[in-house]
């Protein structure tokens, strides 16, 4: 159940990969839609946390274009619901997430990332 | 019987058999609910704000349902596959991810609102490898560490943890101190061997302004379960009335009732036309 609210708070943690490392990128994904329940005040409550133009590239490159490029100023409720179906309801099932900066695999299978490292990557 | 951490690595001890077992067992189910509420109660939210939460050792998502029942979005960490695979089977609301605490986290600076870790953190005492990177204080640094800069400022973190030794909680305390935690150790029902619950409280920011939560006591040792049900139920209701806003007193009982018969929980009444109806007071 990898979603983008929580890819986009994702960056590398293999040893020495400290800059460019973020957002972890999306490689062969294979991608479920789920309703989940809309609630605009977590999603407001989200917004300070979220990186927009990661959030914008990671969401076109699953094939979702419903944001657009600038954060606009204000949020109105049907741009709330957009965020909450782009953050919450795209789970991205099968596929990799590759770090941009030292090329670490995060293969994901039935929804879970593996995320752990071999001992020369651990810092 | 020694204790499990001492008795195999935990994606080993937690593989299919025991993760459908430890799962399964109602028992269980109602001590780890209890533990995280109690953890809940500690983490001391701001109450009516939605939060996002970290999971930590989410194992099959008995923590991590409570988390959701409560309302709060969440994600979870574990290392054992077996336990996640559960987790998935009960179509746990949290994104999951497979990882070992003890090499550390890659979220990014503010990432969770607050964080809780049921019956884990003993699991971190234990070397993995003979590896440098493998030592219980390098990898209760690393964890502490990274996991302070995911949380936001102001927040906290609460583990309730098995430590085995006065030495045991010495240590992890000063790891987390050490990686800018403030807080320590709240002990709940100190005397009483059933009922004796050790956490860890931690906090990150809030200038000193956080105040260091009390233990649960009890005069009567037997009776310390007891009260520690009659607690719940105190907090429950006051949610109810305050903080509940989804969910209105008869909805909210019988969603209470099917979980806890969901639990196995024996002796829950019936459903009848007066469930959440208010009871006149008796004198
Ligand atoms: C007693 S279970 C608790 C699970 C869940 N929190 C609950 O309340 O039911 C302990 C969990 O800690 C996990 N664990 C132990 N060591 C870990 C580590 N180094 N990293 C991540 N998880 C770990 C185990 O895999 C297991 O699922
Ligand atoms: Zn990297």
């Amino acid at each position: 159940m990898v979603r983008l609210i929580t890819h986009n708070l994702l960056s590398c943690h293999a040893k020495g990969c400290t800059t460019n490392n973020f957002p972890l990128q999306f490689k062969d994904a294979e991608i479920e839609h789920r309703e989940a329940d809309f609630n605009p005040e977590f999603i407001r409550g989200l917004l300070p946390k979220i990186e927009w133009k990661a959030l914008v590239d990671t969401a076109k490159e699953l094939g979702d274009t419903s944001l657009p490029y600038e954060q606009p100023e204000m949020m109105d409720d049907e741009l709330l619901k957009t965020l909450h179906h782009v953050l919450l309801e795209m789970h991205v099932e099968e596929g990799q997430m590759i770090c941009p900066n030292c090329n670490h695999v995060y293969p994901i299978s039935n929804g879970i990332p593996n995320m752990l490292l071999a001992e020369h990557e651990i810092a | 019987m020694s204790r499990p951490e001492l008795q195999a690595p935990p994606e080993i001890y937690y593989g299919d058999i025991e993760a459908k077992k430890y799962t399964k067992n109602t028992r269980n189910q109602q001590i780890q609910a209890d533990m995280t509420y109690r953890a809940l109660e500690l983490l001391n939210l701001p109450p009516d704000e939605p939060a996002f939460l970290l999971d930590i050792g989410c194992g099959s998502g008995l923590s991590g349902e409570i988390l959701t029942e409560e309302g709060y979005i969440w994600a979870g960490v574990d290392i054992a596959p077996s336990m996640l695979e559960v987790a998935l089977e009960r179509e746990v609301e949290g994104d999951l991810f497979l990882q070992d605490i003890g090499q550390g986290f890659g979220f990014r600076p503010g990432s969770f609102d607050g964080a809780i870790s049921i019956s884990v953190l003993q699991w971190l005492l234990n070397a993995e490898t003979s590896h440098p990177t493998s030592s219980p204080p390098h990898r209760l640094s690393r964890f502490f560490t990274t996991l302070h800069s995911a949380l936001r400022n102001p927040s906290r973190a609460v583990f309730q943890f098995y430590p085995s030794s006065d030495d045991q909680i010495q240590l992890i305390t000063s790891c987390a101190l050490k990686a800018g935690f403030g807080g320590g150790i709240v002990v709940d029902y100190p005397n009483s061997n059933k009922a004796k619950k050790v956490f860890l409280c931690l906090f990150v920011g809030g200038g000193g302004q956080q105040q260091m939560p009390k233990g649960l006591e009890s005069e009567v040792e037997e009776d310390a379960r007891a009260r520690f049900e009659r607690r719940r139920e105190r907090v429950r209701s006051k949610d109810k009335s305050g903080k509940r806003k989804h969910m209105k007193d008869k909805d909210w009982i019988l969603h209470k009732k099917e979980l806890y018969r969901k639990r196995g929980k024996e002796g829950v009444p019936n459903d009848s036309k007066f469930t959440g109806r208010r009871r006149r007071p008796a004198f």
